[in-house]
């Protein structure tokens, strides 16, 4: 389910002009010294007067039955106010809603935040318990009974897939298969997008090449556990501060969830503890809003870590096919893919996602994409960064490199061949608009990593990436103070720490004052109008055109107060350089009046000078980058050191240059560490193994290079300032990246992640006698 | 469960409180004396950042008892800045952009700052290895490093 973009959506188209302050460093970061001197406040940070600690009881089982669940023993602690199980909650007819990037069933929603007729999952809710202190509810916790009847359960994709696999859901056939089929299956969905003759395609080529890759999920691993604090007050009103990406996709869940009124439900955002797209479902909040309604107190629920690993994200484990044609001089022919994509205990993955970037960097006429959607016995995914893409990647440029050998050329320059460019038609639908695809791959080619000398086992690899601009709603409010300084209200939460500034520049930028004059900070769901959360790196491009918009709208209500100064007609005054001024000699002589000048006489001349905008953000802009790795291969312990990096990437137009390259070296790291560590282990009881950062086991800082980055910018055509989303190409190739220096430093190809040091021992032992052979 | 009564040094300040046999000194920190600033990230010693000094030593504040903290010198972020003047960690972190959501921060930060304590011209790679305990998922590290760095140096020439 692609998003489309709507007829009534907004963009402003780019205006070439010289700009003074988006593009460089601002002068001060509003978020940055509360949060190096521990005082900026997160989700478990917050307490109010008379809380309780709120637990969750988790499913041991994979899957299973739940017979009966008998709180008795546990209310009768002394100090627990409240326990709620799935009888506490309404169950909810199928309605999907789009939720980040992936799309989301209230059916499912409130059986994943507590089950009802099954567990599907070893951390599955099943119960919470309000106490006066944690120790009283995990007390609580442990005589709460709950009777199971253990099913078969299913972990893999591909066994999942298989006909006699154990169904979850009884009442699930597969959909997009014509007709649909009597038999119900754990492929909740089929998808499939065409281009031109694939067969022909394949007649066509010199040389195909197909195979197969699998991946394992691996987590967002954002270090702050998910945390919630209700409060249900007495009058019926709801407070939540939480940890989210999108307090405004919140409130309307839980609103759903509990058949709440949206007006009765405040939703704050937090200070937020990473993401990554993890935050952007709920968890905790329906049960502590309920908790809180049951006990009369306010409640707060803080993850464990354990927690964060067996019952939210992960992004999808696949299984994927990839074959591509070329003719002898390099030219692609044909591609096809086939996406076989975990979507967890529910159906949605990120599989209509990934299917949509598979080829989508290069002109093929030709191509075939059919994706699944599969149920299984894990957590339900969530979007992380990027979500889907960098599986595909993983096989589609692994793919490209054999290729790119096998016609006797360098990776590079076979792509820049087939490079998709504007006006290349995709297999997904729109023609792609101007973009920087090329530029980055001329940028790589052109770098001085690709002239630094490699030694015994190591080897160079190269891989690229594409991803969208998400727009969707978006609203913002501008306040000017009788002092001439700037009030923006964001709607969108800054997931990065640097969404604020990045506006306020843009804000800055359009009423020519100094950044420092604006502050930026994110209202409260009662402040603004609806926004969708921040996801599909929409966080700057989409809030900025919301703030273009506010800014442009108090923009013109100063030229009105500086009208009836002087007494002209508002469009007889215009706005420059901070300042209303005559549009012309022919209006009168009169000094131009700043906005502090315009602000302090407001007041009298029709209201504050304020500025507003609710807009439906047209989605558009995509993001491309090129990324270059070289490792070195120790064939003892098959551990692989990445001896250094280079991403290139196409921003558009980047507001805040050092910030983005935090972004691009952060993006990169999470996919170095997707690439070489990271996985999901599960025993044979279908328990996750490794629910803790000592054997799930994320990147440290002496794993990793520095990242040289490299930022290229070919304007978004839909945007002001021609700004792009940045936030998520970066994870994309980094895996297909490693695995293809990999087989340059040793001769060998991967195509299991992770590539850690136990699979790339194996691959190096099975290939000894084949290249000793040779 | 019984409450045992701890008096202790915090940041310079004579601390007294009561908590579990249970609860850990980040508990303590964060729920009975309400000084967030260290942060929970796993509660088992893998991510460092409920990073603080115990009489002069780094800790993961989630390792050690509340209970066992009475007469010890304990140093938390809060306790990082003088007055309104930053640390010069503290500003070469913002100035380097060494800090997105930010979570990580103030244990990276008290990391380091005994990190430059112990050896005021850290190589990258001593940097590296030192703050190997401290996970951060925003920046890949870059910039922290490059932070380090630079504090270092205007503190050895300060």
């Amino acid at each position: 389910m692609a998003p489309k973009p709507g007829s009534f959506s907004t963009s402003i188209p780019y205006e070439e002009k010289k700009l003074k302050i988006v593009g460089t460093e601002p002068a001060d970061r509003p978020d940055a010294v509360d949060k190096v001197t521990g005082r900026a406040r997160y989700a478990a940070d917050y307490n109010l007067p008379g809380q309780l600690i709120g637990k969750v009881l988790r499913s041991p089982h994979a899957h299973a039955r739940v017979l009966s669940i008998d709180t008795a023993a546990a209310e009768a602690v002394p100090g627990v106010k409240a326990v709620v199980t799935r009888d506490d909650f309404p169950d909810m007819a199928v309605e999907h809603a789009a939720s980040g990037e992936l799309m989301i069933n209230f059916k499912d929603v409130t059986r994943n935040m507590m089950a009802r007729e099954k567990v599907f999952y070893d951390g599955h809710p099943v119960a919470a318990v309000a106490a006066v202190s944690e120790s009283a509810a995990k007390k609580a916790l442990k005589l709460i009974k709950v009777e199971y009847e253990v099913l078969p359960h299913v972990i893999d994709v591909e066994a999942a897939m298989q006909s006699d696999a154990p169904i979850l859901h009884e009442d699930q056939f597969t959909k997009g298969v014509d007709p649909t089929p009597e038999k119900p299956s754990n492929i909740a969905t089929r998808i499939e997008s065409k281009l031109g003759d694939i067969e022909a395609g394949f007649d066509q080529a010199d040389l195909v090449i197909e195979r197969e890759f699998r991946t394992k999920p691996v987590h967002q691993g954002y270090i702050e556990p998910q945390a919630s604090i209700a409060n249900y007050t007495d009058g019926g009103q709801v407070e939540v501060w939480t940890s989210t990406q999108g307090h405004f996709v919140f409130r309307a869940q839980i609103a759903k969830l509990l058949q709440l009124d949206m007006s009765k439900i405040t939703v704050t955002a937090a200070e937020l503890g990473g993401g990554f797209g993890g935050k952007n479902n709920v968890y905790l909040e329906p049960l502590a809003v309920v908790l809180s309604r049951k006990s009369r107190r306010p409640v707060k629920m803080v993850m464990t870590r354990d927690e964060v690993f067996r019952a939210t994200g992960p992004t999808s484990g696949t299984h994927t096919k990839v074959k591509i044609g070329v003719t002898k001089d390099g030219r692609i022919t044909a591609g096809q893919a086939e996406l076989n994509y975990q979507s967890g205990a529910f159906a949605g993955s990120s599989v209509p996602m990934a299917a949509i970037t598979v080829f989508t960097r290069y002109d093929i006429e030709n191509v075939l994409v059919v994706g699944h959607d599969v149920t299984c016995n894990r957590p339900k995914v969530a979007a992380y960064r990027a979500p889907g893409a960098p599986m595909i990647a993983f096989g589609v440029e692994s793919v490209l490199d054999e290729l790119a050998e096998g016609v006797g050329m360098d990776p590079v320059s076979f792509r820049l061949k087939n490079a998709a460019r504007e006006g290349t038609q995709t297999h997904y639908g729109p023609k792609l608009g101007p973009i920087g695809f090329v530029e980055t791959l001329e940028s790589a080619q052109a770098h001085p990593h690709m002239q630094e000398k490699l030694g015994p086992n190591q080897g160079r690899g190269v891989a690229t990436g594409f991803w969208f601009t998400l727009g969707k709603e978006t609203s913002a409010t501008l306040n000017v103070g009788e002092d001439g300084t700037v009030n923006v209200i964001m709607g969108t939460v800054d997931v990065t720490g640097g969404g604020r500034s990045a506006l306020a520049m843009v804000v800055a930028e359009e009423l020519g004052i100094p950044t420092e004059k604006v502050r930026v900070k994110s209202g409260d769901t009662t402040a603004l109008g609806f926004n969708f959360m921040t996801a599909g790196s929409r966080g700057t491009a989409a809030g900025s055109m919301a703030t273009v918009k506010a800014s442009r709208d108090a923009i013109q209500k100063a030229c009105e107060v500086a009208a009836r100064i002087w007494e002209v007609e508002t469009e007889e005054v215009v706005w420059e350089d901070g300042h209303a001024r005559p549009a012309s000699t022919n209006v009168g002589d009169f000094e131009p009046l700043s906005l502090a000048d315009l602000a302090r006489r407001a007041g009298a001349l029709g209201g504050t000078i304020a500025g507003h905008a609710e807009l439906d953000v047209a989605m558009g802009g995509p993001g491309f980058g090129t990324h270059i790795v070289d490792v070195e291969v120790d064939r003892q312990t098959g551990a692989v050191k990445v001896l250094r990096y280079t991403l290139v990437q196409d921003a558009g137009k980047a507001v805040y240059p050092k910030f983005i390259e935090g972004q691009f070296q952060g993006g990169a790291v999470q996919g170095i560490g997707m690439a070489l560590n990271e996985e999901y282990i599960y025993s044979e009881k279908g328990t996750l193994e490794n629910p803790g950062f000592l054997d799930y086991r994320v990147p440290v800082a002496s794993d990793v290079p520095f990242i040289n980055t490299e930022i290229v910018e070919v304007p978004n055509p839909m945007h002001p300032y021609g700004i792009r989303g940045i936030g998520e190409v970066p994870i994309i190739p980094p895996i297909a990246a490693l695995s293809n220096a990999i087989y340059h430093a040793t001769g060998v190809r991967l195509r299991d992640h992770p590539l850690s040091p136990p699979k790339v021992l194996a691959a190096l032992d099975e290939a000894a006698p084949a290249i000793a052979a040779e | 469960m019984k409450k045992v009564h701890i008096s202790t040094t915090i940041n310079g300040d004579e601390v007294d409180f009561l908590c579990e046999p249970t609860q850990t000194l980040l508990d303590v920190l964060r729920d009975e004396l309400h000084m967030t600033g260290t942060k929970e990230g796993c509660g088992t010693g893998d991510c460092g950042a409920c990073s603080v000094t115990l009489d002069g030593t780094l800790v993961c504040s989630c390792l050690v008892l509340g209970a066992e903290v009475g007469d010890k010198s304990i140093e938390t972020i809060e306790g990082m800045a003088q007055g309104e003047e930053l640390h010069p960690l503290q500003q070469k972190f913002i100035d380097h952009v060494a800090l997105q959501c930010g979570i990580c921060t103030p244990g990276l930060l008290v990391a380091s700052k005994k990190l430059l304590e112990r050896n005021p011209d850290p190589s990258e790679e001593e940097i590296r290895y030192w703050l190997a305990g401290n996970l951060c998922r925003c920046t890949g590290y870059q910039k922290i490093v490059e932070a380090v760095a630079d504090a270092a140096q205007e503190m050895r020439s300060a």
